[in-house]
């Protein structure tokens, strides 16, 4: 069967639409010239020897051939997956934790809401900084608690093996973000699904378990994959406080993670068309990982308007 | 299968043609790029603009400079973009062809802006204007002549001299001669004796300053980590090797660099509390500007200072500073030359020295001079220095004597690689990834590379 749609109809429609178009169209315009286009200059300049000064001069794909022959591309993704791994799982159940703890909170909840997000408004820098005072090895305030207890804390800025590991804890300071969206997602969570459970028999482990991280795992996965992107593009702070200019008394293999390797490559010595590949690559890991992340979404995923 | 050829179709082919050329289109490099037919001639009077990149009317030494530099270039209109140099400025203003018409770089930095053509050479203008370039300081000079060519004006210079605790020093029977880098095994007997891990704070015996002063120790050792003509590395040196496993050795004796850094991290460096004030360091080596530091914030410290020696007992120094240069396309080379030649003439220098010494004088300071990279200059700066009492007319002694002995690392294409290749090294034997010998040849592998696809680049152009 086919409709007609008549051609009043179809002007109108054309008339929206134009004007839809004209309302995102500085967004749009922001988007070609700020995302796109730089986006696509870059995938252009990967295939190119180009040091900002001389022209770009055409080499194939031979910067894709040289990321596998690079030791520290094979460094810096080990070291970054490393962090990654690590990091996100413990920074959403710290997040979980915190937003169960402020559902709870009662008429206190806004303060303790607005303290736990203020971390969050801490420039990156001033948080690479704060890791070098916190985590010195001899006169920190963490080695300082450790000692309290008994324990000889580690030398986290120099022993390679205690580095990462800082840098997670350290993380940690800024997950006041991941905190208020879960908030939102247990604020929304029915009470009455919940009392429901509760006189069916279920006790509060199995309410949290079976009803309420189901009814929220929306929200959990948006900041699973918000948090991946962010751990594997980690640079602020931890260029700060390893590689930051003049800081060669810090530089730690450990701590060399790939944008920072991007970075020194494209930004220290000028070599643009092979940064650029290693941009597009960190494009594909993180397309990758976040593909994997929705298709695991579809069977751990629940959606309240999906049926069963 | 048949391909239909749509409108669509067609639209979107054009389209990705489209971004390719405009891409390429889009990189268009400014290398190489002359000023055109410039007249350098001390007489001709000047007009224009002059953006001066890198540089700062900080204090009284560039103040009075730059007041004379004005007077110089006449009708010039001086524009001054204030702070350290930001390479990606630089760069992103030379490839939009809005360079800067003269430029405040390091040093180290002038090989690989010379290699890439990001700057221009200074013969024409050394020539046009009469600079003298025997007046500046040879190591310097040294510097920033790349392939035959002088691509910057050198200014300033930054020298090590040895700092000691003289308490510390006496109460462990020592003397600056166990300190000073003669002795090797002296020095890592002195920082065993010196330290104290378990006080609180804890006692640095000795700090030998890695991984930045490398090429300090390697040369006392008797090895340039880089041959003179900037080509090949030298990392693997046996005597390279030799000193940085004497250096880190120095902090294992200490109880590790971990831990004698942590406390390094901790001090009070600018304050009244540093290191030295506190009794918490026996010996180091710094450079020179140190010592105005110290003189301010604890001028009753007990301190004794000496050059750094080689194995020999020479005074040796390992010098770093700036440059004046011009950029590629800058719009006022003319100006730009006569702004260096001013700068860095003797005039110049003499007149920051007077401004420096009276504005000590009124605080009640003594003048401990300073190190401008102009040979000339800096002996009638030294006449014009005041006594400070002990130990800071030592002090000043040993600076002006590490200051005619002083070698630095020659201009090369790929510095930067380089550095960081010769610096990373230490760092992984300093974290304990790896021993002197196996890190060394890995840099040694890096840098080379490095440096040969840098200089096939640079002769392929």
């Amino acid at each position: 069967m086919t409709v007609a749609v008549r051609p009043g109809l179809r002007r109108a429609r054309r008339r929206t639409a134009r004007a839809a178009l004209l309302f995102i169209s500085p967004w749009i315009i922001g988007f070609g010239v700020f995302t796109l286009w730089p986006v696509l200059y870059s995938g252009y300049l990967s295939l190119t020897d180009y040091d900002v000064i001389n022209d770009p001069r055409y080499v194939g794909f031979d910067n894709y051939a040289q990321l596998f022959s690079d030791p520290k591309v094979a460094l810096a993704l080990g070291n970054t997956l490393f962090y990654t791994v690590l990091q996100v799982p413990i920074s959403v159940f710290v997040a979980l934790v915190l937003a169960v703890l402020l559902d709870h909170a009662g008429r206190a909840s806004g303060v303790f809401r607005t303290l736990v997000f203020l971390p969050k408004m801490t420039p990156p820098v001033a948080i690479g900084v704060l890791f070098l005072l916190l985590f010195n090895g001899s006169n920190g305030l963490i080695n300082g608690v450790l000692g309290v207890v008994g324990l000889d804390g580690p030398a986290w800025t120099t022993d390679p093996a205690w580095v990462k590991p800082g840098l997670i804890l350290m993380s940690l300071w800024t997950v006041g973000a991941s905190v208020i969206v879960l908030l939102a997602a247990l604020r929304g969570v029915p009470e009455d699904v919940r009392e429901a459970a509760r006189l069916d028999g279920a006790n509060g482990l199995q309410v949290a378990v079976r009803v309420t991280v189901p009814l929220i795992s929306p929200a959990l996965l948006f900041v699973l994959i918000i948090n991946t992107i962010a751990a594997v593009q980690t640079f602020d702070e931890v260029y700060t406080a390893f590689f930051g200019s003049g800081n060669s008394t810090y530089g730690n293999d450990a701590a060399l993670f790939y944008v920072i390797y991007l970075f020194q490559q494209a930004f220290e010595f000028l070599h643009m068309g092979y940064a650029s590949a290693l941009a597009w690559l960190l494009f594909v890991i993180i397309m990758a990982i976040t593909a994997v992340q929705f298709a695991l979404a579809r069977r751990f995923v629940y959606y309240e308007g999906d049926r069963a | 299968m048949r391909f239909r050829t749509t409108r669509r179709g067609v639209v979107a082919g054009a389209a990705a043609v489209a971004l390719l050329v405009g891409a390429a289109g889009c990189a268009v490099g400014t290398g190489g790029a002359q000023t055109g037919d410039v007249d350098y001639d001390p007489g001709a009077s000047l007009d224009g603009s002059l953006s001066v990149m890198g540089f700062g009317a900080s204090d009284e030494v560039a103040s009075s400079r730059i007041d004379r530099a004005k007077a110089a270039l006449g009708g010039v209109d001086v524009e001054l973009i204030e702070g350290d140099l930001d390479l990606q400025q630089f760069l992103s203003a030379v490839a939009s062809g809005q360079p800067p018409e003269v430029l405040y770089a390091n040093r180290d930095q002038i090989g690989s802006l010379a290699a890439r053509g990001a700057i221009i050479p200074l013969d024409e203008c050394v020539d046009g204007e009469g600079i003298d370039l025997e007046q500046y300081d040879e190591s310097a000079t040294a510097q920033v002549t790349f392939a035959d060519h002088v691509y910057g004006i050198p200014e300033f210079n930054a020298v090590q001299i040895t700092m000691a605790d003289a308490d510390l020093l006496s109460a462990a029977g020592l003397t600056l001669d166990d300190v000073n880098g003669s002795d090797p095994a002296a020095v890592t007997a002195a920082s065993v004796a010196l330290a104290e891990p378990s006080a609180i704070p804890a006692v640095i015996g000795y700090d030998s300053k890695l991984p930045e002063f490398l090429p300090l120790w390697a040369k006392a050792a008797g090895a340039d980590l880089i041959s003179a003509d900037g080509r090949t590395a030298h990392l693997d040196d046996p005597a390279v090797v030799e000193a940085l496993t004497w250096a880190v050795g120095i902090y294992d004796a200490q109880g590790g660099f971990g831990a004698v850094k942590a406390e390094r991290d901790s001090a009070d460096f600018f304050g009244s509390g540093n290191q030295f004030a506190s009794g918490t360091l026996g010996a180091m080596p710094m450079e020179q500007w140190y010592l105005n530091v110290l003189n301010d914030v604890s001028p009753d410290a007990a301190l004794a200072f000496d050059t750094v020696r080689d194995r020999e007992g020479r005074p040796i120094a390992y010098a770093s500073g700036s440059a004046w240069a011009i950029p590629a396309g800058s719009g006022n080379p003319a100006a730009a030359c006569r702004w260096a030649k001013t700068m860095t003439s003797v005039e110049a220098w003499e007149a920051a020295a007077e401004a420096r010494l009276s504005a000590r004088t009124a605080e009640g300071k003594p003048f401990t001079g300073l190190l401008t990279a102009n040979d000339t200059a800096d002996e009638q700066i030294e006449s014009m220095v005041t006594s400070g009492g002990e130990p800071w007319d030592s002090g000043v002694a040993a600076m002006y004597e590490a200051n005619d002995h002083t070698f630095s690392l020659p201009a090369n294409p790929a510095d930067a690689e380089f550095t960081t290749a010769w610096q990373d090294a230490a760092n992984r034997v300093l974290n304990g990834q790896q021993q002197p010998q196996a890190a060394l040849e890995q840099a040694q592998t890096e840098a080379q590379e490095a440096l040969d696809s840098a200089w096939a680049e640079l002769e392929s152009r």
